[in-house]
C-alpha cells in the first residue's frame, strides 16, 4: 500500500512539475521574433503598455493559435490551452494594468464611408487594401527606426482575432510608441470611426481569398525531379553549362557526403553543385533573411541502379515554411529557374 | 477495492505514457535570437553542435558581395550538420531528401546580436514514408531545440 501511495504521490508531484511554464515557452518560441523581454525585433513589441492595454487575452490567444497567414507570425495551433494560456499570462506579466474585457459586440457603421475615409486616413500606412506596410518585419527587410510596422488588417489571423470594439478603441485611441496615432484627436467623429472599423471588418472575404492563395502550393512535391538520359560525368557537365547559361555563378562541386567521411571516400554517385546569382540572393535575403539555410542554390546528381536522376528543392513548398507572403513571388521565379536547369541538363 | 486501485493505476499510467508519446509543437522554422556577438555564437553553435554528437560538415558564406550591394551585414554563414551514418541512410532509403541533406543551420548578425534559423527536422519526416524512420527526425528536433537551449542559456 506504501508503494502505491509513493506512486501517485510520485505521478502528481511529475503532473505538477509538467504544468506549462508560461516564461520558458515563450523563450522557446517567440523571443526570438518578439525579444526575450516582449520589446520587439522582428515581431510586435508585445510588452509595450499602449498595446497590453489595449489588447484582451482572447485577442493574443486567437493570434497565438491562428497566427497571421502569409506574414511571418506563425499559427501554434498545438499548444494545448493550458500552454497557451500560460504564454498569454507570461505575456501579461508585463503589465500591471488588468487585460481589458474581451467585447464581441458588433460595430455598425458605412462601410462604403468608411472605405473613402480608410483610403484617405489609413492607407498610407496600412495600404490601399489594408495589406499592411511593406517589408514582413524580418530583419534587414525594413528599416529598424520604428517599432512595427503596418499590421496587414485584410489578414483572415488579424480579422479573427480582433473584435470590432478593439479595432475601434485602436483608431480613436491609437498606440503610443507607435505610428498609429489616435483618430479622434486627428478628427475623425466616432461615426466615422464606426465607418471604418464596418469597412476593415468588410475585408473578411479579401483575407478568405488571400488565404486561399496562399495556401495554393500545398501539394506542390518536396522536390522537382528529372531523369538524366546520359551518364554521370555527362550530365554533371550538361548542368554546369545550364547553370552558366542561365547566368548563375558556379561556387562549386562536391559530393553530399562531403565532410561526413574521410576525403576520398566519397561517394562518387552523389554529386551537388552550388550557384548562386547575387543579384537574386541580394533581392532574396533583403526580403527574408532567414531564406539563407536553402542558400546557395543547388542540384543534386545522383546514380542509382544506372540510372541518373537530378534533384532540387521545389521553392514552391518551402515558401509555405515561411510564412511571408513577399517571397512568393522570389520563389516562383526560382522554382522556373529550377525547373529550366533540370530540363536543360536533360534535353 | 484493490481491484480499483489496480483499474485507476492502469488509467494514471496510460494517460502518463499518452503524454509522453504526445507530439511536442511542430513549427516549421526553429529560430533562436543571441545577445551573443556573431563569433561568440558561432562558437556556442559549433560547440553544442559537437557536443550533441553531430559533425559540421560545412561553414558557408553566404554574404560575400553582398555588402558591395547595399546588404547591411558581411556576417552571415549557413552551418551543414549531421552523422555520416544517418544522412547516408536516409538519402539512400529515401532520394528525396538528397536535396535537402545534410540539414542547414543559418547564423547572422542583426545589430549586436545573432539570430539562428533552422528548418524543423519534421518537415523532412513528412517527406518519408515509414513511420520508424521518423523516429530519427523526431530525434533531430529535440537535439535543434537542445542546441538552441545551449545557445539561450549562454546569454544568461
Amino acid at each position: 500500500m506504501k508503494k502505491i501511495i509513493f506512486f501517485f504521490v510520485l505521478l502528481f508531484s511529475m503532473n505538477a512539475y509538467s504544468a506549462p511554464h508560461g516564461d520558458e515557452l515563450f523563450a522557446k518560441h517567440c523571443s526570438s521574433c518578439h525579444g526575450k523581454d516582449g520589446k520587439g525585433g522582428v515581431g510586435v513589441p508585445l510588452a509595450m503598455p499602449s498595446f497590453l492595454n489595449s489588447v484582451s487575452d482572447e485577442f493574443l490567444k486567437k493570434t497565438i493559435r491562428l497566427g497571421r497567414p502569409g506574414r511571418i507570425m506563425p499559427s501554434f495551433s498545438t499548444l494545448s490551452d493550458a500552454q497557451l494560456n500560460a504564454v498569454v499570462r507570461h505575456i501579461r506579466s508585463w503589465s500591471d494594468k488588468q487585460a481589458p474585457a474581451e467585447d464581441s459586440t458588433v460595430v455598425k457603421g458605412d462601410k462604403k464611408h468608411g472605405e473613402k475615409l480608410f483610403a484617405s486616413r489609413c492607407a498610407q500606412c496600412h495600404g490601399a487594401d489594408g495589406k499592411g506596410g511593406k517589408g514582413t518585419g524580418v530583419t534587414f527587410s525594413r528599416k529598424r527606426d520604428l517599432p512595427i510596422i503596418a499590421p496587414a488588417l485584410n489578414n483572415a489571423g488579424f480579422l479573427a482575432a480582433a473584435s470590432d470594439v478593439m479595432l475601434r478603441e485602436t483608431i480613436s485611441h491609437g498606440r503610443e510608441g507607435t505610428p498609429m496615432v489616435s483618430m479622434l484627436d486627428a478628427g475623425m467623429s466616432k461615426k466615422d470611426i464606426d465607418d471604418v472599423v464596418a469597412y476593415v471588418r468588410s475585408m473578411e472575404a479579401q483575407a478568405e481569398k488571400l488565404e486561399v492563395s496562399l495556401n495554393k502550393n500545398d501539394d506542390e512535391p518536396a522536390i522537382l525531379v528529372a531523369d538524366s538520359p546520359y551518364g554521370m560525368d555527362e550530365t554533371v557537365e550538361n548542368l554546369k553549362q545550364a547553370i552558366t547559361d542561365q547566368n548563375f555563378t558556379l561556387i562549386r562541386t562536391d559530393y553530399l557526403d562531403h565532410g561526413l567521411v574521410p576525403t576520398g571516400k566519397e561517394n562518387k554517385k552523389q554529386v551537388v553543385l552550388h550557384f548562386c546569382n547575387f543579384g537574386f540572393l541580394f533581392e532574396a535575403l533583403a526580403i527574408d533573411p532567414r531564406v539563407g539555410m536553402f542558400l546557395p542554390c543547388r542540384v543534386t546528381v545522383m546514380e542509382r541502379d544506372g540510372k541518373v536522376q537530378l534533384s532540387t528543392i521545389n521553392p514552391k513548398r518551402l515558401s509555405k515554411l515561411f510564412n511571408n507572403h513577399e517571397l512568393d513571388e522570389s520563389c516562383d521565379a526560382m522554382y522556373e529557374v529550377y525547373s529550366s536547369l533540370l530540363e536543360d541538363a536533360t534535353l | 477495492m484493490k481491484s480499483l486501485m489496480k483499474i485507476f493505476i492502469r488509467y494514471s499510467a496510460s494517460l502518463l505514457m499518452l503524454a509522453v508519446a504526445l507530439p511536442s509543437m511542430a513549427n516549421d522554422l526553429l529560430m533562436v535570437r543571441t545577445q551573443q556577438t556573431f563569433p561568440e555564437a558561432m562558437l556556442t553553435l559549433q560547440t553544442s553542435i559537437k557536443d550533441h554528437g553531430y559533425e559540421i560538415t560545412r561553414v558557408q558564406r553566404i554574404d560575400i558581395g553582398l555588402t558591395g550591394m547595399g546588404y547591411k551585414t558581411d556576417k552571415y554563414r549557413v552551418v551543414f550538420v549531421g552523422k555520416p551514418k544517418e544522412i547516408q541512410y536516409l538519402v539512400d532509403k529515401y532520394p528525396v531528401l538528397a536535396a535537402y541533406m545534410p540539414p542547414k543551420i543559418s547564423i547572422f548578425a542583426e545589430h549586436d546580436e545573432t539570430v539562428l534559423v533552422t528548418a524543423n527536422p519534421m518537415v523532412y519526416a513528412e517527406m518519408i514514408t515509414d513511420e520508424k524512420d521518423k523516429v530519427l527526425f523526431r530525434r533531430w528536433e529535440s537535439d535543434v531545440y537542445s542546441v538552441f537551449d545551449d545557445i539561450r542559456a549562454a546569454d544568461d
